[in-house]
């Protein structure tokens, strides 16, 4: 299904393309002191991460806070610049480009946040918000054409048009991510960023949101890049899974593959963690819970990160950062010990 | 044998400017000692406002209790004093809110804070409070707790903060800890950490939960009883494994199928509850769950469902329970 929306995308060249390529990104937030704030170190954020994301799938992003998961994804969309690093999108290093020059990439580049709400003006109507990129970006060429086009986006996210004229605090949680989805459409972009996308929703609102990501994915051809620590909702949506842990990659694979073989100690736990509902499940299952909390990214340990916490680790873990390994075909781990 | 505590007919509203919100309708329900209890719901069901009065927090106004009893072991703490219940919360009820953060005063010491609630409680003197409160941080598996009496709360993490909170809860040994969301806020990490001691730290006082949540996974694992809740009334009460295996309230039903499992991936899309909860300022009529509800009948419209009898141990308010029926869906196909 993957192969065939990303073959009937225009500008397409293969099915195997990627759209989105991130080679060795590095993030660093100056740490300073003193009067004259001066560097005495750096916060690595996100420390030499590669990935790629193939037209029309959806690469989930996974791990817990403080592991550089949303500095990532604003990395991505150049809303913070790297210290290092290339991110491609469809074949141009966006990195390189002025700001003139990235525009029509902006367009093309889209997020949803978690919560609407903050990002909503509260005595803005709904539709002026959803509306407003076609102002700014001039894509609407009449009033009627702008209309059209705003009653078309609230019809495709499942909200009735007429509600258009409304303010963002006559809508609840679920409605409001509506509203956030269709303006983040409202530029026809072909990538998504999603941080937490449902995360702050309740569970029948959650997968209501859910499914309208999938449809709205086949309809438009949508590449996604979902942020999220709710592996339960990861397993649901995502084709490929990147796990992080304080700036690092830890593993990447297909969420299938992932999901049914774990390798990195790490992925295991955060598996771990995750109550099955179902209560006859949870009393068969063997838990391993880790110990102590994800450690300062200010002041990260030695060698491989988790080892702190890992309860697998050697000697050798302390040492040398582990490299990313194809340890499966399609299946990276960054662990010594698999 | 009489419950621990006992429920009965509970009515806790809000008056506002709109009208009468019931926000806790006439629930009943009943935890044993030592046993770990569910109040599961949405957002707005009214499953914090019923923990909040039992400990008679209830912000007044706009929020009144205005009928029924809650009974702890036998005594009814609607009709204590507000100097006697100030004894009951604490010493006999404990509580664990969401967010530590705003639970611990940023200006003292976790030792000094922990010292003041037992000393607030118990009539000790300052060394005896001290050491009981180093072993309490012990027992909730802080390190080094001796250096940590003297930190402040913000050199705590999440997750240590909120085992701070659950050794002032304890710091009493009360028959019962009400736990509201205690790890909606933490990863998901060190969520199993907290409750993982929650759970074992209460057996081993054999004080009783009563777990305020929305998270299914973790009522799965921990409760022994579930109550649903859905705007201001329990729809459904029976043990977990009931509620998981054999739900016969719509809405429990649609909960379960909505929610997106680990250990399991069936097709692209997730099946849905349509339409949003209603406001409790504006209850449907009959069934509240029935513009919702896909085992409509006629009667759902116009009837309130009592509380119907499912099995001994089991009620459903539901007239369509005996058509609600899970079937296969629950064959697990985990590894």
């Amino acid at each position: 299904m993957t192969t065939e929306r990303a073959e009937n995308m225009e500008g397409a060249r293969t099915a195997q393309d990627d759209l989105v390529q991130v080679k060795d990104l590095q993030m660093y937030f100056p740490i300073t002191a003193g009067l004259f704030r001066r560097r005495v170190g750096d916060i690595k954020a996100v420390d030499g991460i590669s990935l790629n994301i193939k037209r029309g799938q959806t690469l989930a992003i996974v791990g817990e806070s403080g592991s550089g998961k949303t500095t990532l994804g604003r990395a991505i969309l150049r809303l913070a610049k790297p210290t290092g690093g290339e991110i491609w999108f469809d074949g141009v290093n966006i990195l390189r480009l002025s700001g003139r020059q990235f525009m029509p990439y902006r367009q093309r580049m889209q997020v949803i946040f978690q919560d609407p709400y903050s990002s909503l003006h509260p005595r803005m109507t709904v539709g002026s918000f959803v509306g407003e990129p076609l102002v700014v970006h001039r894509l609407a060429a009449s009033k009627v054409e702008y209309r059209r086009r705003v009653a078309e986006l609230f019809r495709s996210v499942g909200l009735d048009p007429a509600m258009t004229g409304r303010y963002p605090h006559e809508f609840s949680g679920g409605q409001r991510q509506r509203i956030g989805i269709a303006r983040a459409l409202a530029m026809q972009p072909e990538f998504i960023v999603a941080d937490e996308p449902v995360s702050a929703l309740d569970v029948s609102v959650q997968a209501q949101i859910l499914n309208l990501l999938a449809d709205l994915q086949d309809q438009f051809g949508l590449t996604y890049m979902v942020i999220a620590h709710d592996l339960s909702v990861v397993r649901h949506i995502a084709s490929r899974v990147v796990v992080m842990y304080l700036g690092k990659v830890m593993e990447i694979s297909s969420a299938k593959e992932l999901f049914d073989d774990p390798l990195h100690p790490y992925t295991q736990a955060l598996m771990s963690a995750v109550p099955i509902p179902d209560p006859r499940v949870e009393r068969a299952r063997q838990r391993q819970i880790l110990v102590g909390d994800i450690p300062s990214p200010a002041n990260p340990p030695s060698g491989c990160v988790f080892h702190t916490r890992c309860p697998i680790a050697i000697d050798e873990c302390r040492g040398e950062a582990p490299a990313l390994r194809e340890t499966k075909p399609g299946h990276w781990t960054a662990c010594i010990r698999v | 044998m009489a419950a621990l505590l006992e429920i009965r007919n509970l009515r806790t509203s809000f008056f506002t400017d709109e009208g009468e919100a019931k926000a806790v309708d006439n629930v009943s329900y009943d935890i044993q000692e030592g046993e770990f209890v569910a109040l599961v719901g949405e957002s707005g069901c009214g499953k914090s406002v019923s923990a909040l009065s039992v400990m008679r927090l209830v912000p007044f106004p706009p929020g009144r209790i205005i009928g029924g009893e809650i009974l702890l072991n036998g005594r009814d703490l609607l009709k204590l004093s507000e100097q006697e219940m100030r004894g009951v919360r604490g010493n006999e009820i404990g509580m664990v809110f969401q967010e530590p953060m705003t639970s611990l005063n940023p200006v003292f010491t976790i030792g000094h804070q922990i010292v003041e609630t037992i000393r607030a409680h118990k009539d000790i003197d300052k060394q005896a409070a001290w050491r009981r409160a180093v072993e309490l941080l012990e027992l909730v598996g802080i390190p080094q707790p001796t250096d940590r009496m003297a930190d402040y709360p913000h050199q705590f993490s999440g997750g240590m903060r909120q085992r701070v909170m659950i050794a002032m809860a304890l710091s009493c040994e009360p028959k019962l800890v009400i736990a509201d969301e205690p790890t909606t806020a933490l990863d998901v990490t060190i969520q199993a950490q907290v409750l993982e001691l929650l759970e074992s730290v209460a057996e081993q006082l054999s004080t009783a939960v009563l777990l305020i949540t929305h998270n299914l996974g973790v009522v799965a694992r921990y409760a022994h009883r579930v109550n649903v809740m859905y705007a201001g009334k329990i729809v459904e009460q029976a043990t977990a494994d009931e509620i998981y295996h054999n739900p016969r309230h719509p809405y429990t039903l649609g909960l379960l199928q909505s929610v997106p499992r680990m250990d399991r991936v069936e097709g692209s899309r997730l099946s849905t509850i349509e339409g949003l909860p209603p406001s409790l300022l504006r209850l449907p009529g009959g069934c509240y769950f029935h513009p919702r509800c896909p085992f409509i009948v006629e009667r759902c419209e116009r009837e309130e469902p009592p509380a119907m009898l499912v099995t001994d141990d089991h009620t459903a308010a539901c007239w369509q329970w005996n058509e609600v029926d899970i079937g296969d869906s629950t064959v697990v196909k985990s590894k």
